[in-house]
């Protein structure tokens, strides 16, 4: 399956993707985030009778409204281009992943789709009431989406509730459930809607800090500030609890994005959390070269961290490359070993099924079944494929907790200051509130490069290399439509940023 | 439904794909009348109501398209797979025309919006026209075949170069395209019609559904004619061989009294219908018999394309390669799986047809759109 793999092409189709997702997660997060947030303005105007929630809610509204089209046009392209990209992916786990996107369409678009008109039309139509229903109905339907999208994600984290077909050539699904509650996609649905939250929670900071500095619409900026910063408090916690577990399942099911992520070379007992670094980008599996240039080391506790054991082992990138009988790593050589075996039987399986030697084919599948567990690997070249780029995944990783640590404080000094009253005075403070939503931006998409890339080279771990799952198309074609996906999106990004600064400029209608 | 067996299930979830492909097809009313948009109103006001009455549907369109995807993913994956990567540039070009639509309604008379109310007025147009027809084209290759091969993995291998530009130019298509193009236009003006009160537009949307209605009487001959006469790519049930028969599809319309001729009958009648109520009798309800009789006929041309034994994919260049509801399925466990999740499809309907009547109970007027502030935000 492997004999013309086009290199090139195959870099464009993950440029293509990594384009359309990471912008497509421009607009997901602040739509998760603040569909929620309009549900408390709103449900605060409804319980209260006080005009000025439902004008807050108003505000929030319509620029909640321009992003959300935009989340929409970058989301379409999503659905469909597993297929136009990625067939050969498509056809042989379209069984088990085709089944979450096609619940998310029913069960959360829709949801989305139909209240969000009664959302925006609805004000004089329909009850006060039904109203608000319908707001709830929307922050829920959202985060559905991001609910099944993220079972479909999980699953290709770690692979599991299936079988092998060998006459289909494909993964089949044996359990549902399994794929639902798989403890990868859990965590990766709660730490992902939670860091949504925090997103939107920083977006309203940086809005209310410019209207405070501003002077302008200070009574509706503080109440907007004193929901959003409470909301965006208790999502740390989330985030930094579900962060802490989703480095954890990692650790158990994709110990090699671990190892990138902590830049960890040689696996160690008692292992140290690096907690600041610079790494040596040059090296690579096998050599000598220092793993760092510089570095700060808190002790023991990655091993805490990956294994919830202080003197536990935690393998590094040299150990899954090649082994490690002492802790019982097995190398990945051995494993591409086997997965060609795999491939092999499975390859007289069927010529021996097609000329009708029913003894022969029985024996191939029992050889097969013996070996296929690695079958994955053997559409690999060497030992060293397995390993991602390092330095990226490193430093996404680090970026993300470093600012993950600081939004808290962020969130809690907004509350301190307008619980004391002094937020206003706060010029240094909300100067660098304005600038807030742009760092939750960089840890949420840096976020995303540490579970995409930390996977590579597979687009399903340990069983579909990304080079097998492409589309068989030619360079020039992907190339052209990675260009006009680049500037289709980015003149609509534009647009949108100017529509949102301009409305944000305006404010509120009837202040 | 835990006992249905695979080829009932495969059945089943054809019919499920259809229903959806043709409720898309019903709701490309809105399509419609963004092809409507450039013409049609003559001042702001009536292209205001057009755009706020369109405006509060357009994302049910949408995402109606986006489950047909889904839908065609988990349970005929090969047919996704073959489909999209195959005519990567139909469906490419469609998803780009999808993009600019999503924007449109919302950025269009917002201050500060880089291109202009003209350009997002015209990208509604453009996906009105281009983009059905493109959809046209593609569901016209269900008849005329691709140039594809699939090896003993089931991996596919394309021998056209064009990547799916190729579809574009098969007259057969190229009608099925411009015959949607204008349905979408006499069912969005029948939709404008029962949607705005104000009479200058209620005289013109009649007017242009029958005009449309004309325009698209061609087309729609001209494929039917195709239609019965020409090859179909026909499977034996027993040795699964592909073959190509002369006559196929009407021997197909013939064995489904009911789905096949019966719904293609009814439902051209019941569209006419709707568009002489409107037309003749001043009638406002004309999008109601003309919707119905849109998803009925969709319906049919599904089931003539998949059902009876026929490969609803067919490859022209290796007729043993052509995609049927058989071998594209997905398996017998998640196909049931996904019947469970189908019970959703009823509820949704009823809450979609729910908020559908109660935003729409007081019709639009423009009174609705020239109070500054109102919720008419488009
Ligand atoms: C505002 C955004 C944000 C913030 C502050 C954090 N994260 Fe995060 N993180 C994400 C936004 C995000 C994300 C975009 O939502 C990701 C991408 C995939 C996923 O499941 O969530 C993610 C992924 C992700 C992964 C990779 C999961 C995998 O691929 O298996 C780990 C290990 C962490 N996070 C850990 C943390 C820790 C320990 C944090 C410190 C408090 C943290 N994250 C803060
Ligand atoms: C919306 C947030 C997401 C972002 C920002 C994101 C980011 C990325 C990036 C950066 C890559 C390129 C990695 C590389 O090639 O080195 C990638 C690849 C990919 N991602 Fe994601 N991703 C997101 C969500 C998802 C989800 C939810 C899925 C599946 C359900 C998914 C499936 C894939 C696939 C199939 C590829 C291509 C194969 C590969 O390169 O691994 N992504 N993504
Ligand atoms: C590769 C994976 C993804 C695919 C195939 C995908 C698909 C889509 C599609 C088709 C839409 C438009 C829906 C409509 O018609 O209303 C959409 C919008 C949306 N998606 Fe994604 N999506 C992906 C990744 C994600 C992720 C990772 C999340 C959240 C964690 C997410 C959450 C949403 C939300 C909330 C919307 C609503 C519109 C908005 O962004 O404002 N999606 N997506």
């Amino acid at each position: 399956m492997l004999e013309h793999l086009d290199i090139s092409q195959l870099s464009w189709a993950r440029g293509q993707f990594a384009l359309t997702a990471m912008y497509h997660w421009i607009f997901v997060p602040l739509t998760l985030g603040l569909s929620f947030l309009l549900a408390f303005f709103e449900t605060l105007y409804v319980r209260t009778g006080n005009e000025q929630w439902k004008t807050i809610t108003k505000f929030w509204m319509k620029l909640f409204g321009i992003n959300f089209a935009i989340g929409v046009a970058t989301g379409i392209i999503m659905e469909f281009e597993f297929g136009t990209n990625w067939s050969n992916y498509s056809w042989m786990v379209g069984d088990i992943f085709g089944a979450p996107l096609a619940a998310e369409g029913l069960f959360a678009f829709f949801l989305e789709t139909t209240f969000f008109a009664v959302m925006f039309f609805g004000w004089n139509r329909v009850s006060k009431g039904f109203h608000l229903l319908s707001t709830w109905l929307v922050a829920i339907g959202s985060n559905l989406s991001a609910l099944w999208i993220l079972v479909a994600n999980g699953w290709m984290q770690h692979p599991v509730g299936m079988v092998f077909n060998p006459d289909k050539a494909r993964f089949e699904m044996e359990n549902f459930w399994d794929v639902l509650l798989s403890p990868v996609a859990v965590s990766h649905f709660v730490h992902t809607t939670s860091s949504a939250f925090l997103l939107a929670a920083l977006f309203v900071v940086t809005v209310c800090s410019w209207y405070l500095l501003k002077g302008r619409h200070v009574v509706m900026a503080k109440k907007s500030l004193a929901v959003a910063a409470t909301f965006g408090l208790i999502a740390s916690a989330f985030v930094g609890f579900t962060g802490d577990e989703s480095a954890y399942t990692a650790a158990q099911v994709q110990p090699m994005k671990l190892a990138a992520m902590e830049g960890l070379w040689d696996g160690e007992v008692n292992a140290d959390l690096v907690a600041v670094g610079i790494v040596n980008p040059g090296k690579k599996p096998g050599d000598n070269m220092d793993p760092f240039q510089l570095d700060i080391k808190l002790p023991y506790l990655l091993s805490l961290l990956a294994n919830r054991e202080f003197n536990s082992f935690v393998p590094g990138v040299n150990d899954l490359v090649y082994g490690n009988a002492e802790h019982g790593v097995v190398g990945a050589g051995e494993k591409i070993a086997q997965g060609k075996q795999a491939i092999a039987f499975l390859a007289a399986y069927k010529q021996a099924k097609d000329a009708g030697n029913t003894e022969a084919a029985q024996l191939a599948l029992q050889q097969f079944d013996q070996v296929k567990e690695h079958i994955g690997y053997g559409y690999l070249t060497k030992a060293e494929d397995i390993v991602p780029p390092v330095p990226l995944v490193f430093y996404s990783f680090h970026v993300m907790v470093a600012l993950g640590t600081l939004f808290p404080l962020v969130f809690a000094a907004v509350l301190f200051f307008l619980y004391k009253g002094t937020l206003q005075q706060q010029k240094w403070f909300l100067r660098a509130g304005v600038l807030s939503v742009f760092f939750g931006y960089m840890a949420s998409q840096a976020g995303w490069i540490v579970a995409e890339v930390g996977r590579q080279p597979w687009a399903i771990q340990g069983l579909l290399p990304v080079g097998v799952a492409r589309t068989q198309l030619t360079t020039t074609t992907v190339q052209m439509t990675f260009f006009m996906f680049l500037i289709i999106f980015t003149t609509l990004l534009i647009a949108e940023v100017r529509i949102m600064t301009r409305q944000i400029q305006n404010g509120p209608e009837g202040e | 439904m835990g006992s249905l067996d695979l080829s009932q299930l495969q059945h089943l979830w054809w019919l499920l794909v259809s229903v959806v492909g043709a409720l898309f097809i019903f709701l490309t009313f809105v399509q419609g009348g963004q092809g409507l948009l450039l013409t049609m109103p003559e001042d702001e006001t009536e292209k205001t109501l057009i755009v706020n009455s369109l405006g509060k549907k357009w994302e049910l369109t949408f995402t109606t398209l986006v489950l047909f995807g889904g839908a065609f993913f988990a349970a005929f994956p090969l047919f996704y797979a073959t489909s999209f990567g195959g005519a990567y540039w139909v469906w490419m070009l469609i998803l780009f025309t999808f993009v600019l639509q999503a924007v449109s309604y919302e950025y269009r008379r917002k201050q500060d919006n880089l291109l202009g109310e003209r350009t997002y007025e015209l990208f509604l147009f453009i996906n009105g026209t281009v983009g059905v027809l493109l959809i046209g084209a593609a569901v016209g290759t269900f008849f005329t075949g691709s140039n594809f091969t699939l090896d003993a993995y089931n991996s596919v291998t394309w021998h056209n170069p064009g990547r799916g530009i190729e579809a574009a130019f098969s007259l057969f298509n190229l009608s099925f395209g411009v015959f949607l193009v204008f349905l979408a236009r006499v069912l969005g003006a029948l939709y404008l019609n029962n949607n705005i009160d104000h009479a200058p537009l209620v005289e013109k949307t009649a007017q242009a559904a029958y005009k449309n209605l004309l325009y698209a009487l061609p087309f729609l001959l001209y494929v039917l004619l195709r239609l019965v006469t020409m090859k179909g790519y026909a499977v034996d049930p027993v040795t699964a061989q592909v073959s190509l028969v002369k006559g196929k599809y009407l021997a197909n319309l013939l064995a489904m009294p009911v789905n096949g001729l019966g719904f293609l009958l009814i439902g051209l009648v019941l569209v006419v219908l709707g568009v002489a109520l409107a037309r003749f009798k001043g009638s406002r309800q004309g999008i109601w018999p003309a919707g119905l009789g849109t998803v009925l006929v969709v319906l049919a041309v599904f089931a003539i394309a998949g059902y009876n034994n026929t490969a609803f994919y067919p490859s022209k260049i290796d007729l043993q390669s052509s995609l049927t509801i058989v071998n594209a399925s997905s398996s017998h466990y998640t196909l049931t799986a996904m019947s469970y999740i189908a019970l959703a499809i009823p509820v949704v309907l009823v809450y979609v047809a729910y908020v559908w009547r109660l935003l729409d109970a007081r019709k639009l007027t423009a009174a609705d759109v020239l109070v500054k502030g109102s919720d008419e935000k488009y």
